[in-house]
C-alpha cells in the first residue's frame, strides 16, 4: 500500500532541485555571510586599532571630563565624568525632542484643520506657511531663528524686565525657579489623587451613559479636580513653596531657571518645520474619510462638534499616525542639528567634545548610534501601541 | 551547475572584499610618492594659519609646513593637497588614512600623543589661550570673569583650560560651544556672549573680522600653553622623521642663515653645516628615504622658518605678531632644533 502511494507520485527531485532545499539552502549562506561580514568588520577594526596605538575600550566613561557645558538637566559639573556628559547630552536631546513633537503636533494639527476651512484667507495662509516652510532647508532656518532671536534681544544689562521677576535678553529667558520646601509632599498627593479620581469618574460616567443614556460633564467636573485639589492642599500645606528670582550679578544674571537662545531657536525651528509635514498629513488623514460619513452621522442629528470628535477625526487617525510617527523620528534626528548653533545636545556635547578629547571615535559612535536607535525605536513602538488601538477593529 | 559556479565566485568575491581591508601595508612614503601628491589635513580658515586666498591657493604657516613636506619628497611644493577639517574630524581623518599628516594647530599633548595613536613631529608655533572681551562689560583681567557667558569652539584643547582656569580660581562661566571658529565670532558680535576664548594668535584676527573691532580688545593674559605642530600617524617612523626633520631643517636653515633668497650661493658655501644642509656634503636625503638635496628644495620653495614666520603671521601681515616665543634660542625664543648631521 505504502509502496504504491511513493511510486504513484512522481519522482522525487535531487535534492539542488527541490525547491525547499534550496530555500533552506540559501538562507543559510546569506545568514552567514551576514555575521561573517559583520565579525570581520568588528574584528579587523579592533586588530587594525591596535596596531596602530589607538587605545580601545569604555574605561573612558569614567574619566573626569574636565569642560564645562551651559545647560545639563542633571547635575553636572567639569569634575564629573564622560559617561555623565553623556547623559547630560542625552537629557538635552530628550528634552528639545520632546518640547519639538508636543509644539509641532498642535501646530500641526491647526494649520491641518486650518487648510481645509471654508473661509478663503485661512486656508490660503497656511497653504502660503506649509508651502514655504517644508521647502527651506531646515539647517537654514535654525540658523535664521538663532540669530533673529539673538540680534533682537538686548543686553542684560537692557534686559526686557517683566515686574522683577522675569528676564528677557540675548542670554536667555530668566524665570523665577521654585523651590519646594517641606510639606510640598502633601500638593503631590494631591495632584495623584486627583489624576486617579479623573480616571475612575471617566469609567463611571461612560457605564453610566451606557446604562442611562445621561450624559455627565466628565470634563468641566475633571479639569476642577485637576486644579482645585492642589490649589487646597497648597494652602492646607502652609504654602510650601519658595522662589528663587534671577537677579542681575556681575555682567549676567544668576539665579532662577534660564531658557537659553540656542534652546529656544532649536525647538522653534524643529517645530515650525515639522508642523509644515503634519499639517499636510493631517489634511490627506480628515480628506480620506468619506463625505458619507458625515453626512450619515448629520443624519443621526449629531451637532458638528461631535461629528467631528465621534465620527471624523477617528476615522482619518488611522490614516494619519504612520506617516504621523515618521515625522516624530525626524524630529528626534534632526535636533542633532543643534550641534550648528551650540546647543549642548548629544552629538554636540558626547559625539563632539567627548569624542575629541578622549579620541574614543569607534565607542562614542557606536554608543551615540545605539541612543538614537532606541529613541526612534521607542517612538515607533508607542505610536504603533496607539495605532493598533485606533485601527479598524475587525468585528 | 553554472548556477553554482556563480554563487562560488560571489562568495570569493565577498570574502576577498573584506580581506582586503587590512590596507596601509605600504609606507606612507611610498603611499604618497604613488599618488603624486600629499595629502595634508588643515583647517577649514584660520588667517595666517591656513586660509585659501582670493584666488583659492591655501597659505599659511601651517599649509607651509606641508608644503615643505611636499618640496623635499616631489620637489615641488604645489603637490599638496588639502583637506579643510574641523577641530572635531582632524584626528579621525589622521587615524583612518584619509590625510597623510594633518597640520592643523594642533596642540601637543600628553593624552593626544599617547592615546590616539599619533605622534607629534616638533612645533611650528608656541602659542597659549587667552580672552577676547567686549569693551562693554569693563573687565581689564581674566580674573573679573566670573559669570561670564564665554563663546568657544568645539574639540579643542580651549575648552579643557577655560574650565582649568575658572575651577582654579574659583569662578563660574557658561560655555557655548561651536563648530567653527567663524561660528564663535557670529556668537561673539551677535552678543551671545561677553569674552571669545581661543588662542592668542587667532584673536587679533578674530577681532580683525567683527563688525567693530574697536568693541573688543584683548586681556593680558595668558592661561595655558599651546605647543602647535604637525602631526602623523604612529607606526611609520620613516614618515614620522621625514616629517620632524623637514621642520627641523627649516629652523636649522634660519639659524644658519640660509635663504631662500640666498640658497644658491649658500650651495658653494665652506661651512659644512650648510653643505649638509642642503645636500652637498653627507647623505641626509638617504637616511630619510628622500632624495640627496631634499633640504635645497626646501628652503628654495618655501624657506626657512623665519621666512614662513614672517610671510604668515609675522608684523607686516594682518596678524601682526612679534616673534616672542617663536625665535630662535640664539635670539631670545625657545626655538631649538637638533643639528642635522
Amino acid at each position: 500500500m505504502n509502496k504504491q502511494t511513493i511510486n504513484s507520485r512522481p519522482a522525487s527531485p535531487k535534492p539542488w532541485y527541490d525547491p525547499r532545499v534550496r530555500s533552506i539552502f540559501f538562507q543559510v549562506v546569506v545568514i552567514s555571510l551576514v555575521f561573517w561580514g559583520g565579525w570581520t568588520l568588528v574584528s579587523n577594526t579592533l586588530s587594525n586599532m591596535e596596531s596602530r596605538g589607538i587605545s580601545t575600550g569604555f574605561g573612558f566613561l569614567d574619566e573626569t571630563a574636565g569642560f564645562g557645558i551651559i545647560m545639563s538637566m542633571v547635575p553636572y559639573d567639569s569634575t564629573m565624568s564622560y559617561g555623565r556628559t553623556f547623559w547630560v547630552g542625552l537629557t538635552n536631546t530628550l528634552l528639545v525632542s520632546a518640547m519639538g513633537i508636543v509644539a509641532a503636533t498642535l501646530l500641526g494639527f491647526i494649520l491641518g484643520v486650518a487648510r481645509l476651512s471654508s473661509n478663503w484667507l485661512v486656508a490660503k495662509m497656511a497653504l502660503v506657511y506649509v508651502e514655504v516652510i517644508r521647502n527651506i532647508p531646515l539647517l537654514l532656518q535654525i540658523f535664521f531663528w538663532y540669530f533673529a532671536v539673538l540680534s533682537s534681544l538686548p543686553s542684560p544689562r537692557q534686559s526686557v524686565d517683566v515686574g522683577g521677576a522675569f528676564f528677557l535678553n540675548n542670554r536667555g529667558l530668566y524665570l523665577p525657579e521654585p523651590l519646594t520646601q517641606d510639606g510640598f509632599g502633601l500638593v503631590w498627593g494631591a495632584i495623584i489623587a486627583a489624576i486617579v479620581g479623573v480616571l475612575v469618574l471617566k469609567k463611571w460616567a461612560k457605564k453610566r451613559q451606557l446604562a442611562t443614556g445621561q450624559i455627565f460633564p466628565v470634563f468641566k467636573v475633571s479639569v476642577a479636580a485637576l486644579v482645585l485639589l492642589p490649589v487646597l492642599a497648597y494652602f492646607l500645606a502652609g504654602s510650601p513653596l519658595e522662589w528663587d528670582l534671577p537677579a542681575l550679578k556681575g555682567f549676567n544674571f544668576g539665579g532662577g531657571i534660564t531658557i537659553i537662545p540656542e534652546l529656544a531657536a532649536l525647538w522653534i525651528a524643529l517645530s515650525l518645520y515639522t508642523a509644515s509635514f503634519i499639517a499636510e498629513i493631517v489634511r490627506s488623514g480628515i480628506v480620506s474619510v468619506s463625505k458619507g460619513q458625515t453626512e450619515a452621522s448629520k443624519a443621526l442629528g449629531l451637532p458638528n462638534g461631535l461629528t467631528l470628535r465621534l465620527v471624523v477625526i477617528p476615522q482619518a487617525m488611522r490614516v494619519i499616525i504612520p506617516p504621523l510617527t515618521s515625522q516624530y523620528l525626524n524630529l528626534a534626528k534632526n535636533s542633532s542639528l543643534a550641534t550648528a548653533i551650540g546647543y549642548p545636545d548629544l552629538v554636540a556635547v558626547f559625539m563632539g567634545t567627548t569624542l575629541n578629547q578622549t579620541g574614543q571615535a569607534v565607542e562614542v559612535v557606536a554608543i551615540t548610534m545605539a541612543v538614537y536607535l532606541t529613541i526612534s525605536l521607542s517612538i515607533s513602538l508607542l505610536m504603533n501601541i496607539y495605532n493598533k488601538a485606533v485601527a479598524i477593529k475587525e468585528r | 551547475m553554472k548556477k553554482t559556479k556563480s554563487i562560488a565566485l560571489g562568495i570569493a568575491l565577498a570574502a576577498g572584499a573584506f580581506t582586503a581591508t587590512n590596507a596601509l601595508a605600504a609606507t606612507t612614503l611610498e603611499n604618497v610618492k604613488d599618488k603624486g601628491h600629499l595629502q595634508c589635513g588643515v583647517t577649514s580658515g584660520l588667517p595666517g594659519f591656513s586660509q585659501p586666498d582670493q584666488e583659492g591657493n591655501w597659505t599659511g604657516i601651517d599649509v607651509d609646513t606641508c608644503r615643505a613636506v611636499a618640496a623635499a619628497i616631489f620637489s615641488d611644493p604645489k603637490a599638496v593637497e588639502f583637506t579643510p577639517l574641523t577641530a572635531k574630524e582632524r584626528f579621525t581623518a589622521l587615524q583612518s588614512g584619509e590625510i597623510d599628516m594633518l597640520s592643523r594647530n594642533t596642540t601637543w599633548t600628553l593624552t593626544r600623543d599617547a592615546s590616539l595613536g599619533l605622534n607629534f613631529a616638533g612645533v611650528n608655533y608656541y602659542d597659549g589661550q587667552g580672552f577676547l572681551i567686549n569693551k562693554g562689560i569693563g573687565v581689564d583681567d581674566a580674573s573679573q570673569l566670573d559669570g561670564a557667558t564665554i563663546c568657544i569652539q568645539s574639540g579643542t584643547t580651549t575648552e579643557l583650560n577655560l574650565s582649568d582656569y575658572f575651577r582654579a580660581k574659583g569662578m563660574e562661566f557658561k560655555p557655548i560651544v561651536f563648530d567653527t571658529s567663524e561660528q564663535t565670532v557670529q556668537g561673539f558680535s551677535a552678543g551671545r556672549c561677553d569674552v571669545l576664548t581661543s588662542d592668542r594668535s587667532q584673536l587679533a584676527a578674530l577681532r580683525s573680522k567683527l563688525s567693530d573691532p574697536s568693541s573688543a580688545k584683548i586681556l593680558p593674559n595668558t592661561i595655558s600653553k599651546e605647543p602647535l605642530g604637525p602631526v602623523v600617524r604612529q607606526g611609520d617612523d620613516q614618515w614620522f622623521n621625514i616629517v620632524k626633520w623637514v621642520l627641523a631643517l627649516q629652523i636649522n636653515a634660519e639659524e644658519l642663515g640660509v635663504t631662500s633668497a640666498n640658497v644658491e650661493e649658500m650651495l658653494k658655501s665652506d661651512n659644512p653645516n650648510i653643505q649638509r644642509l642642503l645636500g652637498e656634503d653627507g647623505d641626509m636625503g638617504a637616511k630619510l628615504g628622500l632624495p640627496h638635496d631634499f633640504g635645497y628644495e626646501v628652503i628654495k620653495h618655501v624657506g626657512n622658518y623665519g621666512e614662513m614666520y614672517e610671510r604668515n603671521v609675522g608684523p607686516d601681515t594682518p596678524l601682526g605678531l612679534d616673534r616672542g616665543i617663536n625665535a630662535l634660542w640664539t635670539d631670545g625664543g625657545v626655538l631649538y632644533a637638533p643639528p642635522v648631521r
